[in-house]
């Protein structure tokens, strides 16, 4: 299963290596990776393989959301297959 | 990679325009409890009903998290327990509601609907008592919802059953009085009533139906509104119906995989997904804003029906090719209490009963869950629910009335429910009498379109 995590908030120093860090905790492979920052708001886009990850993946979906909470960003993770369903026939 | 934009845009509606999957409705067949010892009987439905649905709600928040879309309630729908009662001559249905009750918390699901009787064209054995011990069942209970189907296209309307209903609403409320009348809030009299609807109160399963069915409803008002406030004001109106449509299937696309991933998960078949926009009470989940921005100043004005008959079609239309199977009420639900601009609309007096009726000919259900005065008589009750039940039988469609007297109220006042069911002002009714009318009884013919063979 590939999961997408959303990061969108105020740009500040290692966000991305603080999740890129979570998942690596989790053993979660990082596929992808896209971010842009628009004036002052960073939005990344992270692909990952979450099958071989060591924590369950609702607990991965809680810490995500935890570090969100910490760096005062908002952090969601989801199952790729939301997206698909919704923008692809 | 799937598109940035596209993953933005999802979640933007989950966080921001509260979209969610309303309901996961696990539908039960009890037609295997019969049983002419009604203890016996009661015993064999919590037995069925706890060893069917003990991993809804586990495996319900296990999707949510999953896919990080939240199901805000997890419901059962059952065979309509006229069907028991019928067996158990002379022995007291409320405890079936019991039972349902006791279940309901066991399992722990939000509602369970059900408590039901369906007599379009005559009273079967058990249809009376079950009928009349509605408002008990209610009152003593918190989580079991009624109703009763009073009529349809191929029938005609049971206009004995009519008669009863209009003094079963009002008792409903009574005997709930000192809380807010809610026993009226979770009965609904039905017309054309769908056998997988999943939404309460109006829910249960029908004997057509396979063993156990997961159904699931999806919401979005929020989602649809914000697309349209997106658009220019001078932009035509096929437009805003495209917009509707496009959205509508985004958000049934949704329901789909979240039904097809629940009942995969609990081994069940997949019913259908009902695509309603339904309302809640919070800010930015209202259908009347919807309405608005199309570009009403407010809901119930004049090009009210116009604009709903618009929104109402368009979501069937975005939502058929998004799922295999549709089904239930599919359109848009206008509950008064449950909708915020709706609230306001019928505070200001914008909003009033009759442009509610007009609305429910071309919305997907009926007069729901609006305020009456508390003196209002049974008879006139009973009236409204019969031109209720004349507007879904001429035009082939279900309609409903989920109306609550406000005992000790009156216009200007207001009952508040909390929750999902909300709060309203109570509304005035016409008061002239149709008791005559009423009274008379008997069925009322089916129209030239219940012949279609």
């Amino acid at each position: 299963m590939r999961a997408v995590i959303t990061v969108v908030g105020k740009d500040t120093v290692g966000i991305l290596a603080k999740v890129s860090n979570l998942c690596a905790e989790n053993g979660a492979n990082i596929i992808d990776v896209t971010q842009t920052v628009m004036q002052d708001l960073f939005c990344m886009i992270m692909l990952c393989e979450t099958e071989k990850m060591s924590a369950g993946f609702s607990e991965f979906v809680d810490k995500a959301e935890a570090l969100g909470k910490d760096m005062g960003l908002r952090i969601h993770v989801m199952h790729e297959d939301i997206f698909n369903s919704m923008h692809r026939i | 990679m799937i598109n940035t934009k596209d993953i933005l845009e999802t979640v933007a509606m989950i966080q921001d325009e509260n979209l969610d999957i309303r309901t996961v409705t696990m539908g039960i067949s009890l037609l295997d409890c019969i049983d002419p010892d009604i203890d016996r009987a009661c015993e064999k439905v919590y037995a069925k009903i706890c060893e069917k649905a003990k991993d809804l709600v586990p495996v319900c928040e296990e999707i949510e998290k999953t896919y990080g879309i939240p199901i805000i309630n997890k419901r059962i729908a059952v065979t309509p327990i006229a069907m028991l009662t019928a067996a158990c001559k002379g022995q007291d249905p409320v405890k079936f509601a019991l039972t349902l009750e006791r279940s309901a918390r066991t399992v722990g699901v939000n509602f369970i609907g059900g408590y039901s009787a369906l007599v379009q064209k005559g009273f079967a054995a058990g249809d009376r008592e079950l009928i009349a011990s509605i408002p008990e069942a209610l009152s003593q209970t918190e989580h079991v919802c009624a109703s009763v189907n009073i009529g349809s296209t191929k029938a005609g309307i049971n206009m004995d059953a009519v008669a009863m209903m209009g003094g079963v609403v009002r008792r409903a409320a009574e005997i709930t009085a000192d809380r807010q009348c809610i026993g009226a809030a979770k009965l609904v009299v039905f017309c054309n009533a769908p056998e997988d609807n999943p939404f309460m109160a109006g829910a249960f399963h029908g004997v057509g139906e396979a063993d156990t069915v997961i159904n699931v409803g999806v919401s979005g008002p929020g989602v649809v509104r914000a697309a349209l406030a997106k658009l220019p004001k001078d932009a035509p109106i096929d437009q805003v119906a495209e917009l509707v449509k496009k959205t509508a299937f985004k958000i049934t696309r949704m329901g789909q995989l979240v039904a097809k991933e629940a009942s995969a998960r609990l081994g069940m078949s997949f019913g259908i997904v009902d695509l309603s926009l339904a309302p809640t009470p919070a800010v930015g989940d209202s259908v009347a804003h919807i309405l608005e921005e199309m570009g009403l100043e407010q809901c119930g004005c004049c090009g009210t029906t116009a604009c709903l008959a618009l929104l109402n079609d368009a979501v069937k239309k975005g939502g058929v090719m998004a799922s295999g199977h549709i089904g239930g009420l599919s359109g848009a639900f206008i509950p008064v209490t449950e909708d915020a601009g709706m609230i306001d609309a019928a505070t200001c007096g914008t909003l009033i009963i009759e442009k509610l009726e007009a609305m429910t000919a071309v919305c997907s259900v009926g007069l729901d869950m609006i305020n009456i005065p508390g003196d209002t008589p049974a008879e006139v009750i009973s009236a409204i629910i019969a031109d209720e039940a004349a507007i879904g039988m001429v035009n082939s469609k279900t309609t409903a009335c989920r109306l609550i007297p406000a005992i000790g109220k009156t216009v200007g006042d207001t009952l508040s429910f909390g929750g999902l069911l909300g709060e309203g002002p109570v509304m005035a009714v016409n008061t002239k009498s149709p008791a005559i009318f009423i009274h008379r009884g008997g069925r009322l013919p089916a129209p030239m379109q219940s012949l279609k063979n």
